[in-house]
Parts: structure tokens; C-alpha cells; sequence
């Protein structure tokens, strides 16, 4: 763990046992008693969770995109975080999974996807593809960590075990070994990046796709959704490896410095894009779309857009990017707070379509609690969230704590 | 060991350039996936759902006794008419069946009966419902005029909630009609989503009576619906708990040869219900009419309710 986070340990743990108590109560809740305490219903059909999973998912297709810049592109500066990009990029998929798998309502069937798939729907190709892309991951962290893990196999205790079950192998690897385990390593990455731009492309085409909602159905969609991943996944890595990575040298800190630049110039980006989202739709202040924005923009929940996007995750990190870009507090502190309130853009993208009915007279047809075109998360839904983040947080702790993932790669041996 | 000195054993291809080896790796990569991406193909080629499986032909022609006790004669009432032609449409094969409904917004009273009627038939639960009746109040006080919208499923001969079905638990039927198979359905909610008109709603496991003491447990949750001719119990969280459900029209009435239930239902005689192939029939003769038209035409689903105000 890196120094200056260490005093911070009995609060983290703290805040850990608090999420992880509350998000296991709420799991509790959900697999043993349904939907009932969830807000969402038949009308705003998909709610936190939904956003949830998005944001994860974008999350990891950020991550992995940045690690193929060194497996894929040979960006060397960035090679250290490589293997911890690679991680958060498992983590946060597997968090995403959790989060949809929670939100179906006959969760236990989600193999019929498999089973029996509908490749006319864009829900099928996109659990198909991102399938195809948890594979490659999890293939692409073992050749990555595996020379560390191969160094670790002739140790005795955990870390002796856990090398030689891992690693496949009783002793460390040779050059050639290594060689053959890069060039696997290239190939997977090289294979993961079409599969990561697809899958995510995807995700945002899944909504693109849908003409029953004019705010959805943009050719933008899917591009939005890819430019958020990055944005949202290179700050994560730039929170993370400012935080946890162990040794504060010189290398870490370039690392770091060109995280932050390449974040800086994703928001940025990202903000023009969203610019065109906004602007083009309201300009003349006419037509069913401007309506529409204007709910996101001014509506009852307009904190989320301005506060929480706009203020702590666009401006607050751009002056720490633009100002003090070569200081390691503030890249994290910047990457940190674009990561966390990204949240805020999905589910500013999920929720508002959902409350905006095309039909005149509907919302006051039937009243229902679950026939409402309203909708804030409940209670119960924050807490099935924050199981998932404490499940993410324990994830990653043991990643950190359990696999070489900070440790500098070994020499290879000659044979 | 200085990390800032660490040579990396990935350096090297990089700086060697990308060899004949890399090559037969990635190749080796992407055929894996495209193994795996065949499977799919194979399987979803194989797969025995609902909607592969859909009866065509005699088998599906039902005899449907005729009217005995009331005479057919032009002066009955509509619904004596509909139902003559009904039977008239199940002695056909499916496939030449086209179900139509008309709704008359000149002779809707906004009762709301239809939506009572459909909620007992179907056996609805909290938080479903299959027509709701919108109501919609134009102009300024003196000068006011309001128009009722009962709003079913509008079974679209261009259903957008149909291609997006992950596994195909939602079909369109050789007679037009919207299905959904509940055996099959993963509840995702994508086509509740694509659904322009809000007519799926999600069946959360929920009761009329929750937080009383009979939850769950009132006579009338005890029943199981009809739907699609088969018998759904909603006790032990079975589906269609955890489904999308919509309006199908009450085809398990309409193979046993009865109207739907919203339509039987109407004070007003508001609804009218048939075959659309059939052009003698009382639906055909009112969807002709110079004033229908269907809701949200724009979208492009070609909707078979058809509105005349």
C-alpha cells in the first residue's frame, strides 16, 4: 500500500465493514425476498442497478483499454500498472455482472442468453461479447502476472502455493518462457481491444438502438458510451495506482503524470461531446428533445448533472489536471472524483428517458406505486450497490495482497 | 531490486517488431473466439423456444359451436355480431387469422371497466396492468372537452419489443398476436424499454394485499391465470413473477372461442374485435373508417388497434 494512504488503514477498514454489512444485508434482502423494496417498477423499469452495471462495465473497458496502450501499443512508460490495470479491469467487470445479475427478474435463467440466444437483439450480442472479452481477460491477467507468479514458486508458505498453483510451474521461467508468455500476452491484448471497443460500443448501442426513446436513439450513443470508459477508467487507474502502488520513485511518478495527461485530454473530449449531446438538441429551444434535456438540466434532480458531473467530476478535476498535473495528490485526488461521480452520467443516460412518457395521460391512468413515471433509488437499492463496491474493494485488496500485481517483474533466467 | 532499472521480459517483441509467431497466436486468439462465436450460432440454431415452435395449419382450427339461444340477424347487438364472426375466424388455420381491435373514443365513457375487467381476467397483480384508460382534458374552463384512451397492448405488425428479446421469450404469433413465453423470459426488462407505448409492464412478485394480513394470501391471489392456455401460478415466486406480461388479446378466451374480456366488458360498446382478413366483419367494416387512425404513427410499429375519434 502506498505510505501516504497507510495512516488511512483503520478508516478504510472501517468504511469496508460498513458497506460490506449493509451491501450483505441488502443481497440478503434481494435473493431471499425479490424486488419488493426496490423503487423501480413498470414504467422507469431499470433504475440504480442498471446504471450501476453500465458504469461498471465502462469502468473495466477503460481499464483494459489503457492497458492494451502497453501490451498492445508498447506504451513503456505505463508498463508498472499494466498488470494492475489489468485487474480493476477483472473487478470491475465481475462487479457489473453482479449488479445486472441482481436487477433480472428471473436471475437464475440468464443462461438462456447462452442457451438459446436471440442475435437479433443487441442485449444478446452484447452478453455474448463481453463473454468473449471476461475470457480474454482473465487469460491475458494470468500471462501478465504469470513470470512474477513462477518467481514466487519456490518460495515455501502462501505465496510458494499460490506461485506454483497459479503459475503451472515449480520453478521460475526461462527467457524463452517469458518470450512465449509476451507474445501470448500481445496477442490476447491485441484480440481484447476490438473485443472491448465492441462489447462497450455495444452496451451504448444497446440503448442506441431503441427508437421508443428519442434521448437514447443517437448514433452518438455508442461513441458516448466508449469516450465515458475511457474517461471513467483512466481516472480509476490514475486514483489507483496513485494510491496503492507501493513504491513512490520516479517512475511511478511519469507513470502517473501521463495518466493524468491522457485523462485530461478524455474529459476534455468527452466534455465537447457532451457538448454536442446538450447543445444541439436545445439550441433553438423547440421539439420533444429539448424538453427532455431540460428535465436532466433544471429538473427536480438537477444536482446530479451539475453537481456531481459538472462541478466534482468535470471542473474540480480539470483544474487539478490542468494546474497541478505533475503532482501525484492531485492526479489521484482528479482521477478519483472523475471515477466516483461518473455514476452520475449513467444514470443520467438510464433514468430521465425512462420518466418521459410518449403517451399523454398515462402517468395518471392507474395508480400504482410501480406505475409511476418517477424515480429515486430506494434504500435497499444503495445497499445492494454497496455490497457490490465492498465486494469490488475485497476483491482487489486480496488481488493486491495475494498476487503480484505492484511487484516489479523479474529477470528472466537464461536457460 | 530497483524497479526504476527493471527490464520487462514484454519488451521484447515490442522492440523486435511483430513476428510470424506473434502472428500464429493472434490467429490461434481470435479462431478461439470464432470457435466459440460458431457454437452460438449452432446453438441458437437449435434451440427449441416458443417462438421456433409455433403450431401452424389444421391442427389449429378450433370448431366453436354457433350462437344457439340469439338470433344473427343485422339488428343484434355488436357483440353478438363479433362473436358470430369469431367463430367464423377459429375455423380458419391461424395463419389466416389477422385479430384486430377497434377502439371507438366517441363512445368511450372512461368507466374504466376494460381495465377491472382485464385485471380479474388475467389474475393481474400490483404493479401490472395490461389497459389502463388514459385521459386527456383539452382547452380552458368554460371551454373544455376531455377523450378517453384505453390503451392494450397494440399486438404491432412491426413490434419493436420483439427483435430485442435477448432469448427470444417474446414472439410475434402467426395470428398477429404479441406473445411472451413466461417458461423462457430472464425478466431484463429490454423490451418493457423498447416498447414505445409503455404497454409491458414487470411482474415484481407483489400482492394487492402486501402489508395486510391476508398478503398474499386473499382467495383471488390463490387463482392462476389463463394466459396463453395454460395455467400460471404466481404462489412460490413461479412465473410469471419476475416476467414482463402485456395484453395478448385473452387468446385463451379467444381459442375457447369468447371475446375478450375488454371488450365483452365495455358499457359503451366502445371496443370492436375480430379478424381484420375477414372482410365482413364488423372490425374490418370500422377500421375502414375515414376517422381511425393509431397511436404514435410515427414510430412505425403499424399498430392493429386502431383508434376512431
Amino acid at each position: 500500500m502506498n505510505p501516504a494512504i497507510a495512516p488511512y488503514r483503520f478508516l478504510l477498514w472501517a468504511g469496508w465493514l460498513g458497506l460490506a454489512v449493509l451491501g450483505g444485508w441488502g443481497v440478503f434482502e434481494r435473493l431471499f425476498h425479490g424486488h419488493g423494496q426496490a423503487n423501480y417498477g413498470s414504467y422507469v423499469v431499470w433504475g440504480l442497478w442498471v446504471s450501476g452495471y453500465i458504469y461498471y462495465i465502462g469502468l473495466s473497458a477503460g481499464a483494459f483499454l489503457l492497458s492494451s496502450l502497453i501490451y498492445v501499443f508498447g506504451v513503456h512508460k505505463l508498463e508498472r500498472i499494466g498488470r494492475l490495470a489489468l485487474l480493476v479491469a477483472v473487478i470491475t467487470l465481475a462487479m457489473a455482472l453482479v449488479a445486472i445479475f441482481f436487477d433480472l427478474g428471473r436471475e437464475w435463467r440468464f443462461t438462456h442468453v447462452f442457451l438459446s440466444p436471440n442475435f437479433s437483439s443487441m442485449m444478446a450480442w452484447m452478453v455474448w461479447l463481453y463473454t468473449a472479452y471476461f475470457l480474454v481477460l482473465l487469460l491475458e491477467l494470468w500471462f501478465a502476472l504469470r513470470p512474477s507468479l513462477a518467481q514466487w514458486a519456490g518460495e515455501e508458505g502462501l505465496r510458494g502455493r499460490l506461485g506454483r498453483m497459479l503459475s503451472g510451474s515449480r520453478a521460475p521461467l526461462t527467457e524463452a518462457q517469458c518470450r512465449e508468455g509476451a507474445g501470448w500476452l500481445r496477442a490476447l491484448a491485441t484480440v481484447g481491444v476490438p473485443l472491448a471497443v465492441t462489447f462497450h460500443g455495444g452496451v451504448g448501442a444497446l440503448f442506441g438502438t431503441l427508437s421508443a426513446h428519442p434521448s437514447w436513439h443517437t448514433p452518438l450513443m455508442p461513441v458516448l458510451f466508449l469516450t465515458g470508459a475511457l474517461v471513467s477508467g483512466g481516472g480509476l487507474m490514475a486514483f489507483t495506482a496513485a494510491a496503492f502502488w507501493p513504491q513512490q520513485d520516479r517512475v511511478w511518478r511519469e507513470s502517473l503524470t501521463l495518466i493524468g495527461k491522457a485523462v485530461l485530454g478524455l474529459l476534455l473530449f468527452d466534455l465537447m461531446l457532451e457538448w454536442a449531446e446538450f447543445s444541439i438538441p436545445m439550441w433553438y429551444g423547440v421539439g420533444g428533445e429539448y424538453d427532455h434535456l431540460m428535465n436532466v438540466l433544471f429538473g427536480e434532480y438537477w444536482y446530479v448533472f451539475w453537481v456531481c458531473h459538472i462541478l466534482l467530476g468535470t471542473l474540480v478535476p480539470l483544474a487539478l489536471l490542468a494546474f497541478r498535473g505533475r503532482e501525484p495528490w492531485a492526479i489521484g485526488t482528479a482521477g478519483l472524483l472523475i471515477a466516483f461521480t461518473f455514476v452520475a452520467v449513467r444514470l443520467n443516460i438510464v433514468i430521465p428517458a425512462l420518466t418521459d412518457p410518449n403517451l399523454v395521460g398515462l402517468e395518471s391512468s392507474f395508480t400504482d406505486a410501480r406505475l409511476r413515471f418517477s424515480y429515486l433509488p430506494s434504500f435497499f437499492e444503495w445497499q445492494v450497490i454497496a455490497g457490490i463496491v465492498a465486494l469490488g474493494c475485497a476483491l482487489f485488496y486480496l488481488g493486491l495482497r495475494l498476487l503480484p500485481v505492484t511487484t516489479p517483474e523479474p529477470q528472466p533466467k537464461a536457460p | 531490486m530497483n524497479p526504476d532499472t527493471t527490464s520487462t521480459p514484454q519488451e521484447a517483441p515490442a522492440e523486435t517488431g511483430f513476428t510470424r509467431r506473434d502472428a500464429t497466436k493472434l490467429a490461434v486468439v481470435a479462431g478461439g473466439l470464432g470457435l466459440v462465436a460458431l457454437a452460438g450460432k449452432t446453438l441458437s440454431k437449435l434451440k427449441t423456444t416458443a417462438a421456433s415452435q409455433q403450431p401452424r395449419g389444421p391442427q389449429t382450427v378450433r370448431e366453436v359451436a354457433p350462437l344457439g339461444t340469439v338470433p344473427v340477424d343485422g339488428q343484434e347487438d355488436v357483440l353478438v355480431r363479433m362473436q358470430d364472426e369469431l367463430r367464423r375466424a377459429m375455423a380458419k388455420p391461424i395463419e389466416q387469422r389477422r385479430w384486430k381491435m377497434v377502439i371507438d373514443q366517441r363512445k368511450c365513457v372512461g368507466c374504466h371497466a376494460c381495465t377491472v375487467a382485464c385485471i380479474a381476467e388475467n389474475k393481474l397483480p400490483s404493479g401490472v396492468v395490461y389497459r389502463p384508460v388514459m385521459t386527456e382534458t383539452t382547452g380552458t374552463f368554460p371551454n373544455l372537452a376531455t377523450r378517453f384512451t384505453p390503451r392494450p397492448c397494440m399486438q404491432c405488425e412491426n413490434p419493436p419489443c420483439v427483435p430485442v428479446c435477448p432469448v427470444e421469450a417474446t414472439y410475434r404469433r402467426p395470428d398477429g398476436i404479441t406473445a411472451i413465453d413466461y417458461d423462457h423470459c430472464i425478466g431484463c426488462g429490454y423490451c418493457i424499454t423498447a416498447c414505445p407505448y409503455n404497454a409491458r409492464t414487470r411482474d415484481l412478485g407483489e400482492n394487492y394485499t402486501a402489508g395486510t394480513p391476508m398478503a398474499g394470501r386473499a382467495p383471488y391471489e390463490k387463482l392462476s391465470s389463463n394466459e396463453y392456455g395454460k395455467c400460471w401460478d404466481r404462489q412460490n415466486h413461479d412465473s410469471p413473477v419476475g416476467n414482463a406480461r402485456k395484453c395478448q388479446f385473452c387468446v385463451h378466451r379467444l381459442e375457447e372461442g369468447l371475446l375478450p374480456q375488454c371488450v365483452t366488458t365495455c358499457i359503451g360498446r366502445a371496443n370492436f374485435f375480430g379478424d381484420a382478413n375477414d372482410p365482413d366483419s364488423l372490425v374490418a367494416e370500422m377500421a375502414a373508417k375515414a376517422s381511425a387512425h393509431v397511436l404514435l404513427p410515427e414510430m412505425g410499429t403499424k399498430p392493429s388497434v386502431v383508434y376512431l375519434s
